[in-house]
């Protein structure tokens, strides 16, 4: 299959490997960002292919790992309106609540309807005039711009019937919080090559430099990955620094500035909480004052959230790759993907969800 | 017996299923994948214990005297009713006597149950009647009897279908998963995953530059030649349809205790099938099929086998997909395609589409 098929030859693979085997002196750790790398590497079987120096750990970027359970659960609270249509994308349908998950409540009778494009919700509110159409709008700096499409849209429809319920995060915040961490211990990066094809990596240079460690804008094949690494290896033997970009047939310094000027119409920057992380100063996005009628959590007053995580669950230092998901003493034993404890069991970009599926468990 | 175990036995028998688990049911019990087992094993296998249940094949196999007779029965609930390659009624035939030929049997007679939804228009219930006696016409099969219900509107979703198949064994087969044996080869006969594709993409409406049709078809002449042929050389077979090859291929290794090992190179998958899977984020392993078979064979007879599915109309595209193994009992494991190897699990929920 073309754009696919050249991206994942056993020969290129192997010489990637030998590559990375001959530059590797010392024990050293990276940082995969993106939740479809992780996916791509454990699917793949690169994990078990690379020199045992090289430890690999998984970072936060799965959206529906990330998103706090509080804003879970105000989805479960509105989708539970009779007057309401939950849109959402499919995986965020498992994420268990306190209490619950969209599926159960579905199951029980909310009107909850996956889709595959936020604009279908903008077009499931046009066609509903006498329901509510509320979009779960979570992800990073790659459905941003899709989201703030459909609010933009529904503004221009004048569509009163639509609004999301926001939890959008930013990745450069949270590489900042894993570098600061006293804790850390991430050399070097893979960053997310379909968020930096949205936002660039301009603002990628300073943390690089800040910290002193190589960041390789990386994208999500088997031979992106492995040129990925070897690229980091090799900025990390020679002890250098700095942004490089390996996803070059996607991704451009500055990024693609139409998606950048949809956003910032629509969005604006705030304070954001990552669940099983905390909160992030500046990691989020939500909607603009002047269009706050598209907000469900101020249309929908749900009262008051308490909110309960599983004690058993250790989604917070799997995320901030302080441990592997072998490493939780549940996983796979009362966490599987048919009742997950925590969301990175859930998504098919959770770390957990990765290492269940392919076979990584007891 | 105490007092207290009588009165619990005049409630009787109390539901096995961790109900703090799951206190409903949910659409994943239905998906064929690790939900719908669990519900195999706590609910209905519990409840109607008996030998014949217990190998857990696609059908029954009845010893009467003279006569070896397979029975299955499958329903159907696919929306929409009509999809580009078949539609509920054709499915409706197709999906029971692939199960009965999957026992090494030859499908001789349905039945056929209809629960109607009032409001259903007549001329789609007659669309759906004429294509299930089209598709029994083909395999030789009538539908002998009937049953229809008539539910409320907004009580149904159009039609639903059950069917059941009677079959009688054919000469030489001994079919069972238990005979899965290290050595063995796993073969299928042509391009995994249309059915799931093309129904998910009218069902969601998708567009592709091509369009797929599913592969909905009759196994019941393909399996009679590739018998004739190899004869108890064909060890198993399995129609993968929810929960696709890899849940058909779980189920095997943990019946026969044995490991399976695939070559993902060598799966049979068309582009369109490929690039949709790419988009979706699903895996082509975990798509339903409704015309494929997948054939595990005595390894000196595997040439035969392929040569015959070949020669066949509906395996043009069969392949040699992998071989059962003593290592890793019980487990799929898959060499991906640069090199890699992972293991492939049962389908776990039902497959929801990926953020981004």
């Amino acid at each position: 299959m073309k754009y696919v098929d050249e991206y994942r030859g056993e020969g290129e693979a192997q010489r990637f490997l030998e590559a990375i085997r001959s530059t590797i002196t010392r024990p050293r750790t990276v940082m995969e960002i993106c939740g479809g790398q992780t996916h791509t590497l454990i699917q793949s079987g690169i994990d078990r292919m690379l020199p045992d120096a090289l430890t690999l750990v998984h970072g936060p970027g799965c959206p529906v790992c990330v998103t706090p359970l509080e804003l879970i659960d105000k989805a479960i609270a509105i989708a539970q309106r009779p007057d309401v249509i939950l849109a959402s994308f499919g995986d965020m349908l498992r994420v268990p609540g306190s209490e619950t998950d969209l599926l159960a409540v579905k199951a029980r009778g909310a009107d909850v309807r996956v889709v595959y494009s936020p604009l279908d919700a903008v077009r499931l509110a046009a066609a509903n005039p006498d329901r509510s159409v509320v979009f779960f709008a979570v992800g990073f700096e790659t459905t941003a711009p899709p989201n703030a499409m459909a609010v933009w849209q529904a503004k221009r429809q004048g569509l009163e019937n639509f609004s999301i319920l926001c939890s959008h995060v930013l990745v450069p915040p949270a590489m900042e919080a894993i570098l600061a961490s006293p804790d850390n211990r991430v050399e070097g990066f893979l960053a997310a090559g379909h968020v930096c094809t949205v936002m660039g990596y301009e603002e990628y240079e300073p943390i690089a430099e800040t910290y002193r460690v190589p960041i390789v804008v990386t994208g999500f094949e088997p031979l992106d990955l492995l040129q990925g690494l070897y690229m980091t290896l090799q900025a990390l033997e020679a002890g250098r620094w700095g942004v490089e970009n390996q996803y070059t047939r996607s991704v451009r310094r500055e990024g693609n500035r139409s998606a950048q000027k949809v956003v910032a119409e629509v969005f604006e920057r705030c304070d954001r909480r990552w669940r099983g992380i905390g909160v992030i100063p500046a990691s989020g996005y939500r909607l603009r004052p002047a269009l706050a009628r598209f907000d469900a959590e101020s249309r929908f007053d749900v009262g008051d959230i308490s909110t309960r995580e599983s004690p058993l669950c250790i989604a917070g230092e799997i995320l901030r790759g302080l441990k592997k998901p072998a490493e939780c003493g549940e996983f796979g034993r009362r966490c599987t993907p048919d009742d997950p404890l925590g969301a990175p069991m859930v998504s098919s970009e959770g770390a957990c969800a990765a290492y269940y599926r392919f076979g990584r468990r007891p | 017996m105490s007092a207290g175990d009588r009165s619990d036995l005049s409630r009787g028998p109390r539901c096995p299923l961790p109900i703090a688990d799951h206190p409903t049911v949910l659409l994943a019990h239905g998906g064929g994948g690790r939900l719908s087992r669990m519900l195999l094993d706590r609910v209905f296998l519990e409840a109607f214990r008996n030998p014949i249940l217990e190998t857990l094949h696609d059908g029954a196999l009845l010893d009467l005297g003279d006569a070896r007779v397979v029975v299955s029965t499958d329903s159907f609930v696919i929306r929409p009713l009509f999809f580009p390659g078949g539609d509920i009624g054709s499915l409706a035939v197709h999906g029971t006597v692939n199960d009965v030929a999957m026992c090494g049997a030859k499908p001789v007679g349905l039945c056929a149950g209809f629960i109607l939804e009032e409001g259903l228009p007549m001329e789609t219930l007659w669309q759906i009647a004429c294509s299930m006696q089209e598709a029994a016409r083909e395999v030789g099969a009538s539908i002998v009897t009937g049953d229809t219900k008539v539910v409320d509107r907004g009580k149904g979703d159009g039609v639903f279908i059950n069917t059941t198949g009677l079959g009688v064994l054919l000469p030489g087969a001994d079919v069972s998963p238990l005979r899965a044996r290290a050595g063995d080869v796993v073969l299928v006969n042509g391009s995994l995953g249309l059915h799931g594709v093309a129904v998910m993409s009218i069902r969601e409406g998708l567009e592709f530059e091509t369009a797929l049709e599913s592969d909905s078809a009759p196994l019941c002449d393909l399996v009679r030649c590739i018998l004739e042929r190899a004869g108890n050389g064909i060890h198993v077979l399995r129609d993968p349809t929810r929960g696709g090859v890899a849940s058909a291929l779980n189920e095997i290794a943990a019946q026969a205790r044995v490991g399976i090992r695939l070559d993902e190179r060598g799966l049979p998958i068309r582009e369109e099938v490929r690039g949709a899977c790419e988009i979706l984020g699903l895996d082509p392993l975990y798509v339903a099929n409704e015309g494929k078979c997948l054939a595990i064979v005595a390894r000196e007879r595997a040439d035969e086998v392929l040569e015959t599915l070949h020669a066949h109309p509906l395996g043009d595209e069969a392949a040699i997909i992998g071989e059962v193994v003593d290592e890793h009992p019980g487990r799929v494991v898959l060499r991906t395609r640069i090199g890699g190897t992972r293991f492939v699990d049962m389908l776990s929920g039902d497959p929801l589409p990926r953020i981004c």
